[in-house]
C-alpha cells in the first residue's frame, strides 16, 4: 500500500520527469483543447446522440501536459470530492490511462457522469493555475476526467472494486440517483449486503429521467450500475420505501440502516395566472416523458406535446437540457427566457454554449407574468415583463426587479417551466419523528449524514433542496462512511 | 475469500420480486375487463382509495389504476381496466397467464375513513371498481351506505353484486333506462339526499359526472371526496402532470390525492387538462387499431 502512494506522490522520479520535459513557458503556450463535437445542424436532430464526442488519446495527453502539477494544487479546493486532480491528469500525460481511471475512482463513484455534468468552470476549473494567475483558459480537467473515464471502460479493463468478505450487516439505500449509487458503492466495498430501492421502472434517478442522453448517454449509467451489481449490490424496482413495506417492515427483514437519496420530488410553478393551461408543464414532467419513456421514439407509447413555439421558464442545466430537447423534437424556435442576466444562470456554461450553437434563442431580464390560451385551453402566449437587476441577494446575485408598465405578449405553444423544485414528500411523510427544515428537507449532520432518528442517514437533494451530481455523490459517501462508523460501533466491535 | 458474487441469487430473487402475473380475467362489458394479478406485497399493502401504476411491457404508458379489490393471503390485486386508448388496449389484450412488466403501488393517500353516519357513494361507469373498497371500509366502520351506481346502459353497470354485498341500498341509474332507473346519477343521488340525512359522499366516475354530482351536494352542504383521475407521468410527485387546482392551490392528485374535498376542486379545468393530450391519444390509437390483425 505504501509503495503504491509513493509511486504517486508528487515527487515520484516519473512525475519529476514529466514537470522537466517541458519548460512552463512553453506549456503555458499550449492552447486548450477543442472538444470535438456534433455539428449543431447535426446535433439537434438527434435526442440521443452525445454532443461531445470525447478527446483522442494523442489530444488528451497534449492537454494533460498543460497542467503545470502545481505545488498546491488550487484547483482540489474546488472539487466537492477531493480527486488527485494534477495526479490523475500527469497519470494521462503519462500515457497511463488505467491509472488515471483508478485515481479518480479512489474519490469519485461516477467519474464518466461527474466528467459530463460537473460544473468544472464554478469547481476545479475555476482553481486551476491558469484561470487564477495566467488569466488563460484552464487546463481541461473536466474533459480529462471523462477521458479517463470512458478509456477504462472502452478497454474493457473497469476494474470491479475489492469487495470485503460479508460483515453479515444489511443496509438500503432509498433511490438510485447519484447519492444512493455512491453510497451502495462505498459500502458494497466495506462487506455490507446492500440493496437500492428504486420507484421507477429504470435505475439511475436523474441521471435518467432528467440529463438527457445528448449529454450523458444511458449506457454509461447502465454501466456504473452494473459495476454496483457486480459488487453484489441488489437493487429492486418498482419499489417505495414507506408506502410497499415501512421502514419499521425492513427492519424486522433485517435491515440495520437507510440512506435516504429519494431526491428533490416536486416541480416548482410560479403560480401566474393562466399556468394550468394545457401546454405548460415543468421541466420534470418534459424530460421524463422523452428521456424515461421514450416519448420521442414513435415506437413507445407515451405522448408528448411537440411545440413549434416553446418557452423554457429558467436559466439552470434542466432548462437548458430542456429547451435543446425541444429543438430536438422539431421546435421551429425555441426560447429560454431568464429573469436575471446570463452572468447569473446557474447552468453549465457548456450547456450554455451548446444551447446557442443550437439556435436557442435567450430573452433575458424577462419573466413571464401571465399566460393566455385559445378556445381548446391550449397555451397560446406568454405575456412577459421585464426585468432590471438590484442589490444582490441572499445568492450573492443581483436580484431581479420587476419593471411595470412594460408588459409584453409573445405567441408560445409549449411552455416549460423549470424554475426548481421541492423535496420529495413521500419518505419524510413515512418517519414520523424525522426532523426536517421549513422546506421539506431532511435534517442531518453535515459530517456524517445521519438524521435525527439514528438509523436514517440521507444525502443529495432531499438533504440539500436542489443541488449537482458530485454533490449528492460526495453525500453518498459520508454517508457511508457515517453509517459504517455508527454501525460499527453498533454490532461490529467487542 | 475477499471476493462475494451473489449473482445467481440476485437473479432468482429479482425474478421472484418482479413477476406481475395476471391469475384470472372476466370481460364485464365490450370494452371493460377486470384482472385479478399477483402482487403480493402490494396486496399486504394497499389501503381503500389506493392506486398502483403499471407498465404493460417495455414500450408501454405508466398507467396509473385505482385498486379494486386486494386479496392479501392470495397474495392478488383487482384491477379494472376500460380500452380508451393504446396503452390501455395493450393490457386489455393480455389473458390470464400473462405477465405485466412493471407494477409500482400503493400510491396515493388512502381514503379516510371513519364513522360518519349515512354514507352516500355514487359510481359512474368503471369509477364503481375504485369505489367498491371505499364502500367496503365504511361500511366496515359502521355506516350506513347508499349506493348509487350510474352508466350509459344495463351492460356498463359493474361490480354490482360486489358493492351490494357491502351496501344497505343499492341504486342504478342507466342513461338508457335499460336496467334501474333511466336518468344521470345525480337524479339518483338527489332522490336518496332529498330523503334522508347523508353525512358524507363520495365520488367517483368520469370528471363530468363527479363535477355535478359535487355541486349538487354543496346545494345541500354535504361533505364531498372525490377521486380524480387526472393525467400522470411517474405518479410520486415527480413531473406534476397530475396538478389540480383545489381551493386555487396546486395540489398533486398522486401524492395528495387523489381524493379531494369535491367542493374546493376546479373540475373545469381537470376537464380541460384531462383533454391536454386527447389529439395526440387518438391518432396513436388510429394506427394501433390499423395494425391489430381483424378478428
Amino acid at each position: 500500500m505504501n509503495e503504491q502512494l509513493d509511486n504517486t506522490g508528487r515527487n515520484q522520479a516519473w512525475r519529476v520527469a514529466l514537470r522537466t520535459r517541458l519548460k512552463n513557458r512553453e506549456r503555458v503556450d499550449i492552447a486548450r483543447v477543442r472538444m470535438p463535437q456534433l455539428p449543431p445542424h447535426e446535433r439537434v436532430c438527434y435526442q440521443n446522440r452525445e454532443v461531445n464526442l470525447g478527446l483522442d488519446t494523442d489530444s488528451a495527453r497534449r492537454e494533460a501536459s498543460r497542467c503545470m502539477d502545481c505545488i498546491e494544487p488550487t484547483c482540489m479546493a474546488g472539487c466537492p470530492v477531493n480527486i488527485q486532480i494534477p495526479l490523475f491528469i500527469k497519470q494521462i500525460d503519462n500515457g497511463d490511462f488505467l491509472a488515471a481511471a483508478q485515481t479518480l475512482k479512489q474519490t469519485s463513484a461516477l467519474p464518466a457522469v461527474c466528467g459530463r455534468v460537473c460544473p468544472q468552470e464554478k469547481q476545479c476549473e475555476a482553481g486551476c493555475f491558469y484561470t487564477l494567475k495566467l488569466k488563460k483558459e484552464p487546463v481541461a480537467i473536466g474533459y480529462l476526467e471523462q477521458f479517463a473515464a470512458d478509456w477504462e471502460r472502452n478497454a474493457g479493463k473497469t476494474s470491479i472494486p475489492q469487495v470485503a468478505a460479508p460483515n453479515g450487516l444489511k443496509v438500503a439505500a432509498t433511490g438510485s440517483g447519484p447519492a444512493s449509487l455512491a453510497f451502495a458503492g462505498d459500502m458494497a466495498k466495506l462487506g455490507y449486503e446492500v440493496t437500492v430501492f428504486e420507484a421507477l421502472h429504470e435505475f439511475g434517478g436523474v441521471l435518467k429521467y432528467g440529463i438527457p442522453e445528448f449529454r450523458l448517454p444511458n449506457s454509461i449509467v447502465d454501466a456504473e450500475l452494473d459495476n454496483l451489481r457486480q459488487m453484489g449490490v441488489r437493487f429492486e424496482k418498482n419499489f417505495i420505501v414507506g408506502k410497499l413495506m415501512s421502514f419499521e417492515a425492513l427492519k424486522e427483514e433485517g435491515y440495520s440502516a437507510f440512506f435516504v437519496g429519494s431526491g428533490a420530488g416536486l416541480p416548482r410553478f410560479m403560480n401566474i395566472s393562466g399556468e394550468s393551461a394545457n401546454g405548460i408543464l415543468s421541466s420534470n414532467e418534459y424530460l421524463t416523458r422523452v428521456n424515461l419513456m421514450h416519448a420521442d421514439n414513435a415506437g413507445y407509447d407515451t405522448p408528448v406535446l411537440r411545440g413549434k413555439r416553446v418557452a423554457v421558464i429558467g436559466g439552470g442545466n434542466t432548462a437548458m437540457d430542456s429547451v435543446r430537447t425541444a429543438l430536438r423534437l422539431g421546435a421551429d424556435k425555441a426560447m429560454l427566457v431568464y429573469r436575471r442576466s446570463r452572468e447569473e444562470m446557474p447552468a453549465r456554461i457548456e450547456e450554455v454554449l451548446h444551447a446557442e450553437e443550437e439556435g436557442v434563442e435567450f430573452m433575458l431580464l424577462v419573466t413571464p407574468v401571465a399566460y393566455l390560451s385559445d378556445a381548446d385551453g391550449r397555451v397560446c402566449a406568454m405575456r412577459l415583463r421585464p426585468m432590471e437587476l438590484g442589490a444582490p441577494d441572499a445568492s450573492g446575485r443581483r436580484k431581479p426587479v420587476e419593471k411595470v408598465g412594460a408588459d409584453f405578449d409573445v405567441p408560445v405553444d409549449l411552455v416549460i417551466v423549470a424554475v426548481g423544485v421541492s423535496p420529495n414528500p413521500l419518505i419524510p411523510a413515512a418517519l414520523s419523528g424525522l426532523k426536517t427544515t421549513a422546506l421539506g428537507t431532511i435534517e442531518v449532520n453535515p459530517d456524517t449524514m445521519q438524521s435525527s432518528i439514528p438509523e436514517i442517514f440521507a444525502g443529495g437533494d432531499i438533504v440539500r433542496g436542489g443541488a449537482t451530481v458530485i454533490l449528492a455523490m460526495g453525500d453518498g459517501r459520508r454517508a457511508a462512511a457515517g453509517m459504517h462508523k455508527f454501525l460499527s460501533e453498533k454490532y461490529l466491535t467487542t | 475469500m475477499a471476493l462475494y458474487f451473489p449473482h445467481i441469487a440476485i437473479f432468482a430473487a429479482f425474478m421472484a420480486n418482479n413477476m406481475y402475473q395476471i391469475v384470472a380475467t372476466e370481460q364485464f362489458s365490450e370494452k371493460v375487463y377486470k384482472y385479478v394479478v399477483r402482487a403480493p406485497r402490494i396486496a399486504r399493502a394497499r389501503k381503500a382509495g389506493h392506486f398502483i401504476i403499471l407498465r404493460v411491457d417495455e414500450n408501454g404508458e405508466r398507467i396509473p389504476l385505482t385498486v379494486a379489490a386486494a386479496d392479501p393471503v392470495a397474495g392478488t390485486v383487482t384491477l379494472v381496466v376500460q380500452e380508451t386508448g393504446v396503452s390501455s388496449a395493450k393490457l386489455c389484450a393480455l389473458k390470464a397467464g400473462d405477465h405485466i412488466l412493471d407494477m409500482v403501488g400503493p400510491l396515493g393517500q388512502a381514503t379516510r375513513i371513519r364513522q360518519v353516519g349515512t354514507v352516500l357513494a355514487c359510481g359512474g361507469g368503471v369509477g364503481v371498481a375504485p369505489l367498491l373498497p371505499i364502500v367496503e371500509a365504511f361500511k366496515k366502520a359502521g355506516n350506513r351506505v347508499v349506493c348509487v351506481l350510474a352508466a350509459r346502459s344495463k351492460e356498463l353497470i359493474i361490480l354490482e353484486n360486489e358493492i351490494r354485498q357491502w351496501s344497505d341500498e343499492v341504486l342504478i341509474m342507466t342513461d338508457d333506462g335499460s336496467y334501474g332507473e333511466k336518468g344521470v346519477v345525480t337524479a339518483g343521488a338527489e332522490k336518496i339526499i332529498s330523503r334522508e340525512k347523508i353525512d358524507e359522499c363520495i365520488v367517483i366516475g368520469p370528471a363530468i359526472m363527479m363535477k355535478f354530482t359535487s355541486l349538487l351536494t354543496k346545494q345541500y352542504g354535504i361533505p364531498t371526496q372525490a377521486s380524480l383521475n387526472a393525467i400522470m407521468v411517474d405518479g410520486t410527485g415527480m413531473c406534476g402532470a397530475c396538478r389540480v387546482s383545489v381551493d386555487g392551490k396546486i395540489r398533486f392528485t398522486c401524492i395528495d390525492g387523489p381524493e379531494f374535498d369535491a367542493h374546493k376542486v376546479d373540475f373545469d379545468e381537470l376537464l380541460r387538462r384531462l383533454g391536454g393530450y386527447k389529439h395526440l391519444e387518438q391518432a396513436a390509437f388510429q394506427e394501433y387499431l390499423t395494425h391489430q390483425p381483424q378478428a
